[in-house]
């Protein structure tokens, strides 16, 4: 089972697309995928429309004492479920903390569902807490959207130094252009630059385009109801490069 | 393991101006939101199991669909266990060899060895799926509405199936369509399994084939007509399977032909005395030429079924210097097959089964008539009661005389001449097993099959023995086999001798078990009543 997790500290990068669609081409791929909406917001959630809602809320699953697996609910599409999001998970950190080891306790939470799933999603709400921190020791990959900045380019270091200072597992970092706007001069010289120069820049990037924000409108992923449109050949184009080198 | 729920349900329809698909259908729309879930599909439907039903059996399903997609064998069985693989391009008949590596495989191939897998049912199924939407329009629960229409073994449409599966997650939702189904007039909750309702479209039932001897005797009737109701069984499995010897389905159709051969051959010789006297005259030669013809292809069978134990068991030699071996036994056997075949094909085997048949027959008739009451005119002589305890008691007599008069220094024929008097006794056990209390029977059977595996174990490496050496001068004769070979197959001769002296140096203990008082007081219960 491989752990992927679409983060980033900020919000609005393109996390819940990206986890969305990716997690739709894996499941399309015939891989059994599961896709965990942490965000309290809910996106995930409302795009394949499942209502956000975990009996017990998030203090029941962080605490164990509702199973994991009696929360997953089906999508509509074969071989891809979800673990829905609740409005509890703002209180996430506080719940983890109260657990012995916080950090690894998502870690230990999905190690049961390693027969059941061949890949899972994490799509983590955007912060730096004792949440993403959890997230960061669970997660095999993270797949980090960066919109083509230089100060977007500078917290993806950051977040690869505080990687490197961790003890025993760490992640591999794979970042990728999200919400490249064609008519800004600055995106396309860094969106350019950047994947020739370093390894953990995919060289997909994925277009701001209106299709992408027309998911919570379909409610599917963007490569379910447009699968011949231009975002989702780029959505295809990424889930490629990752499934090449972390599958 | 997430289990997945799902409720069946068999369109009986109930008006007929309405399909019963439709009115299901029109029940639900007043509650819930269905749309379509796709194209219709179109399934093409094999089930399968071995020609002696051990799938069925061991309470297993297995079925290939094949459609737009790739092919799926799905394997169910009790408690929810469903074991799926995507075979690839597959012909039936297959052995477990053929099916893809993985679990389904191997929960299969212990159960059926090496037996082939084979279509008992074929169909078709037009499927229409519908999906059932909530409030936010998502799906909680998928219809699956299936017009199965059956083409083997006999042509019949049968009832539409409707099936309700939830989404996980959504088990509450699916229950609820469910209840409403369960409601509906013309619409019966369950149904038999499929693969049942296709059989029985052509008069069958799953399991309808044994190769164990099946006749329900009662020990009043006439001896006559006991045996005859034996012998007709033994036809009957005689015949079931010519058709599967001469496709070589698989190695077992030949060796539950031989069986029956076998079986037929010594109740004529040990209990054929209650039927007229012509019927052994006339038919026991026909009967030793039959069991002479099969033969030769089956030791080759047994020699190929052993060959990669052999083989890999070679310590000097190695198993690719055996190979002109290999090749030697496929060849011999594929001549041995074609004389089999012919023969199998023959007006004389022919004329064997249809007038041994008329034979039992006619004399069926005669027994079961209103003269056949034991003592009477038409049945005569002893009831089945006492023919079975007297030839048991004989039988088992011979065995213990001429395994007691067996030592050390006896020469192997001896031993080999027991093992034939230990298969009498074991084709009387079986023949008139419907007589006897099935737990006393079960134990004896079994004490003395123990002794029967011991003597089969020698009598096999002295036959093997002397084989390898007559493979050896007829590969010689060809003047191209290797050196390694002989050396290989000098080797292996060398293994089987060893293993022969090892069975030979456990009879005298598995002997002993047989002769205990303990078994002989089985046998003197299961002869009670017997004359002496």
């Amino acid at each position: 089972m491989k752990i992927f997790a679409t983060y980033n500290i900020k919000g609005g990068v393109g996390k819940t697309s990206s986890a969305v669609n990716l997690s739709h081409l894996a499941a399309r791929d015939g891989l059994r995928v599961l896709l965990w909406d942490l965000d309290p917001q809910a996106a995930a959630s409302y795009v394949f429309r499942i209502r956000p809602r975990v009996k017990g809320g998030g203090k029941a699953l962080i605490k164990g004492s509702r199973d994991i697996d009696d929360a997953i609910k089906g999508t509509d599409f074969e071989q891809l479920d979800l673990l829905p999001a609740d409005f509890t998970y703002r209180n996430l950190d506080l719940m983890l903390d109260a657990t012995k080891n916080p950090t690894r306790r998502l870690a230990r939470l999905l190690e049961p569902l390693a027969a059941e799933y061949d890949v899972i999603f994490l799509d983590c709400p955007p912060s730096i807490s004792l949440l993403s921190e959890s997230v960061l020791h669970a997660a095999d990959t993270l797949l980090v959207p960066l919109i083509p900045t230089t100060l977007s380019v500078r917290t993806l270091d950051q977040l690869t130094e505080f990687i490197a200072g961790f003890d025993g597992h760490r992640p591999d970092v794979l970042a990728f252009f999200s919400m490249l706007d064609r008519r800004k001069r600055l995106h396309m010289e860094i969106a350019q630059q950047l994947p020739a120069e370093r390894p953990d820049v995919a060289k997909t990037v994925i277009p701001a385009l209106s299709l992408i924000e027309r998911m919570a409108v379909e409610r599917a992923p963007v490569t379910a109801f447009a699968p011949r449109s231009r975002a989702a050949l780029c959505y295809g184009a990424l889930w490629d490069e990752v499934r090449a080198r972390f599958l | 393991m997430v289990q997945a729920f799902s409720y069946e349900f068999v369109l009986t329809g109930h008006d007929d101006d309405q399909p019963a698909e439709d009115g299901a259908l029109d029940a639900l729309v007043p509650r819930f939101s269905l749309v379509p879930g796709g194209r219709p599909r179109a399934i093409r439907r094999t089930w399968l199991d071995t020609f002696d039903w051990r799938l069925h059996r061991a309470g297993l399903t297995l079925e290939h669909t094949t459609g737009a997609g790739p092919g799926e064998l799905t394997l169910t069985g009790p408690d929810g266990e469903r074991l799926v693989a995507r075979p690839g391009r597959l012909t039936w008949p297959a052995l477990a060899g053929s099916l893809p590596d993985g679990p389904l495989r191997a929960r299969l191939r212990p159960l059926i060895g090496v037996r082939a897998l084979m279509p008992v049912a074929r169909g078709g199924s037009a499927v229409r799926d519908l999906r059932v939407l909530n409030a936010d329009d998502k799906t909680v629960a998928w219809l699956a509405l299936d017009r199965l229409s059956v083409t083997y073994p006999a042509t019949a449409d049968l009832p539409s199936r409707l099936t309700v599966t939830a989404v996980r997650g959504y088990q509450p939702q699916a229950e609820r369509v469910a209840q409403v189904l369960g409601g509906t007039p013309g619409v019966e909750p369950q149904g038999p399994p499929p693969l049942d309702a296709a059989l029985a479209a052509a008069g069958r039932r799953a399991g309808d084939y044994s190769s164990q001897i099946n006749v329900c005797l009662t020990p009043a009737m006439p001896a006559s007509a006991a045996v005859t109701a034996v012998l007709l069984d033994l036809l009957s499995t005689l015949e079931a399977n010519v058709p599967g010897t001469i496709r070589a389905i698989d190695t077992e159709f030949l060796h539950d032909l031989r069986v029956s051969v076998r079986r037929t051959r010594s109740v004529l010789k040990l209990v054929g005395h209650v039927l007229p006297a012509e019927f052994a005259q006339k038919f026991r030669p026909e009967f030793k030429w039959l069991g002479d013809l099969t033969t030769p292809t089956r030791d080759l069978d047994v020699y190929l079924l052993k060959y990669p134990d052999m083989a890999a068991g070679l310590v000097a030699a190695t198993p690719e210097e055996l190979h002109p071996l290999h090749a030697h036994l496929i060849r011999s056997r594929a001549a041995e097959r074609r004389r089999l075949v012919r023969g199998l094909r023959s007006a004389r085997f022919t004329r064997l089964t249809r007038e041994w048949r008329a034979a039992l027959e006619s004399l069926q008739a005669a027994t079961q008539g209103p003269a056949a009451v034991p003592g009477s005119a038409v049945s005569g002589g002893p009831d089945a009661a006492d023919l079975a305890a007297a030839s048991i008691r004989r039988a088992h007599r011979r065995v213990l005389r001429q395994g007691r008069a067996i030592t050390a220094n006896s020469p192997p024929e001896r031993l080999h001449d027991l093992r034939k008097r230990c298969k009498e006794l074991r084709y009387l056990l079986e023949s008139f097993a419907s007589l006897h209390d099935p737990a006393t029977h079960r134990r004896a059977v079994k004490e003395l099959k123990g002794l029967q595996d011991c003597l089969g174990e020698f009598q096999d490496g002295q036959v093997q023995q002397h084989e390898i050496r007559m493979f050896a001068a007829h590969m010689m004769s060809d003047r191209n086999v290797p050196a390694t070979a002989l050396l290989a197959m000098g080797e292996l001769a060398a293994q089987v001798g060893l293993q022969q002296v090892q069975a030979r140096s456990q009879f005298a203990g598995r002997f002993g078990e047989f002769a205990s008082l303990a078994t002989q007081q089985r046998f003197r219960t299961l002869t009670a009543g017997a004359a002496s």
